[in-house]
């Protein structure tokens, strides 16, 4: 099987620094792959080679077939990927429903706009929102009217860059079902992530990054019974502070 | 289509609001019945300064690109209307001719510029930085224009004393032509302002204007859902720049005079105090703020031009400091809440 995202040999230097050294993966169609790994170890800027708002020093990405190292985001994006940032980005001053809206429209014909919206605003629970600027909601229901914008575009890959930041257990536990339910429809995920329930709860498979190179790789099974793996995140003064 | 006028990125969308811009409509078609021919010259003079502002309300307001530049495109829309009608003559669409090329010169002048900026990554301060730098280059070389040798065919551009003997526009009427000067210029003004500002209100209510204002917000954003955000950009900035030359080109045909003053830095700062006192992020306060301003500053300017200036920028402070949003978005805002409050 073809994968969809396929990372070849993938480097970046910040001044001499290795962010990401000499990576290989391969991410293959329908599976939720989530990416772990100690602070520093590279996963952000991994999900921003493959995005496109960094270009790498070495090495080569492709995906579904197509070669799109030296891509610019927004090509990347009409090819089929879509990404939720780290910290939540939404077009604050606009209202809910025009964020939405302006995600949709590339897509959507214009008789459909309307109801798209509707049926959209309603799974992220933001119907009574709508009309509300997206800078005054929760920092949870940010999170999630960003998910829903990069739904919006029926992505072949969505990348989510630590989605459940700030969420209650109760909304991290709904953001997992909403994520299998998605990858059950067909869609390929990624993820970066710090909450290791979440992890078990909807990846099949990790990767373990740690100080910009592939540390380990294997199911959540695996994965969690590995004790180098338990060493390196133990073994950091600050392993999961950060999320 | 009267559906596509109104949406989220303009104040004034209800029934209420085009009945009383469609008066107001009325009223201005009237008023050179009642009023005598140096008011209505007066009122022209009025109007071509609005297609300049609005332009820089779409580049400034919606698309967050604080342009500098807009006297740089209304010199080279109103010098290129000078120098082609001069060498092409007024006759036989020759006039509405030289308007056209000289609009497209501004534009093509800003497609330049703007591909340069935005595909450079000049951003934020720099780009009102290099807008101003080339409007005074270009005031600078225009002033030192006045020797016999710069002239571009029969055109003498003239330095400091201002390009003159240009002919007004012409518009050909089954073989023969009427001259557009006083009541028939005017109107020709008011029908192109109108054909502007509802062609305005369409984009800026159209998908491009979801995006736009998208790109003004965020435009990594903006970029992550698709959109090819510098190209947006770039469009928008040389429709903002091309009414600037727009202007140019009418001020030139109104008076047959332009001189590099309308170009160099106290003309360059007035665009930018009416968008931001009348408030730019709404195309029709922009439209009534800057009409109100241009109104003012003439009254005053009759018994001093300098206080007129020196009142110029005491609001743009004032402006900035108690109605960052400007005066005109503020008062909008407050009538549609009243409107809303009495029809709820």
């Amino acid at each position: 099987m073809a994968a969809l995202l396929e990372i070849r040999a993938l480097s970046r230097t910040f001044g001499g620094l290795f962010a990401v050294s000499d990576v290989d993966l391969d991410v293959n169609p329908g599976e939720i792959h989530c990416l772990i790994g100690p602070n520093g170890a590279g996963k952000s800027t991994l999900f921003k080679l493959v995005m496109g708002t960094y270009t790498p020093t070495h090495g080569s990405i492709r995906f579904d077939g197509e070669d799109i190292t030296q891509m610019p985001p927004f090509r990347r994006v009409n090819l089929g990927m879509s990404i939720k940032m780290q910290a939540p980005s939404v077009f604050r001053a606009l209202p809910v429903w025009q964020n939405v809206h302006i995600a949709l429209q590339r897509r959507v014909p214009r008789r459909l706009l309307a109801a798209e919206e509707g049926r959209l605003l309603d799974l992220l629970g933001l119907a009574a929102e709508a009309a509300r600027p997206a800078g005054e909601l929760s920092h949870g229901q940010q999170q999630w009217l960003e998910i829903g914008m990069a739904l919006a575009l029926q992505p072949k890959l969505l990348l989510l860059d630590e989605p459940t930041a700030g969420l209650s257990p109760e909304e991290t536990f709904r953001t997992g079902e909403l994520v299998k339910r998605l990858a059950q429809a067909g869609m390929t995920v990624m993820v970066v992530e710090h909450d290791m329930d979440f992890v078990r709860q909807i990846a099949t498979r990790v990767t373990v990054l740690h100080l910009g190179k592939i540390f380990a790789e294997g199911s959540v099974e695996a994965i969690v019974a590995d004790p180098a793996v338990a060493e390196i995140y133990l073994g950091t003064p600050h392993a999961n502070a950060d999320s | 289509m009267f559906q596509r006028l109104n949406g989220p990125q303009t104040l004034g969308n209800g029934r209420g609001f085009w009945i009383g811009a469609l008066a107001v409509f009325a009223v201005a078609v009237a008023f050179p019945a009642v009023a005598d021919p140096y008011d209505v010259g007066n009122f022209a003079y009025f109007l071509i300064w609005i297609f300049m502002a609005l332009g820089l309300c779409l580049m400034w307001g919606y698309g967050g690109m604080l342009s500098f530049g807009q006297t740089f495109f209304f010199g080279l829309g109103g010098y290129g209307y000078g120098v082609i009608e001069i060498n092409i003559g007024a006759a036989h669409g020759g006039s509405l001719a030289a308007l056209v090329l000289a609009v497209s010169v501004a534009a093509l002048a800003a497609a330049i510029l703007g591909y340069f900026m935005i595909y450079g990554r000049i951003g934020g301060v720099f780009f009102g930085i290099v807008t101003l730098s080339t409007t005074l280059a270009l005031a600078a070389f225009v002033g030192q224009t006045a020797g016999p040798e710069w002239t571009v065919g029969t055109a003498r551009l003239n330095g400091f004393n201002g390009m003159q003997g240009m002919s007004p526009l012409q518009l050909p009427w089954f073989g023969r032509d009427i001259d557009l000067e006083e009541s028939a210029l005017y109107y020709f003004l008011l029908v192109l302002l109108a054909a502007t500002y509802v062609g305005l209100r369409l984009l800026v209510n159209s998908r491009f204007g979801n995006v736009l204002v998208a790109i003004r917000e965020d435009p990594q954003r903006a970029e992550l859902l698709g959109y090819d955000v510098r190209r947006y950009q770039l469009v928008t900035f040389v429709i903002g720049s091309l009414l600037a030359g727009l202007s140019g080109a009418l001020y030139t045909a109104w008076g047959q005079f332009i001189t590099p003053s309308s170009i160099g830095l106290p003309a360059a700062a007035m665009p930018i105090v009416w968008v931001a006192f009348a408030g730019r992020s709404d195309l029709t306060a922009t439209f009534v703020g800057t009409f109100v301003l241009l109104f003012a500053f003439q009254t005053i300017t009759i018994y001093s031009e300098q206080s007129a200036l020196v009142l110029m920028g005491l609001l743009l402070v004032a402006t900035v400091l108690f109605a960052p949003r400007g005066l005109m978005v503020g008062v909008g805002q407050s009538l549609t809440r009243s409107f809303a409050k009495r029809g709820g």
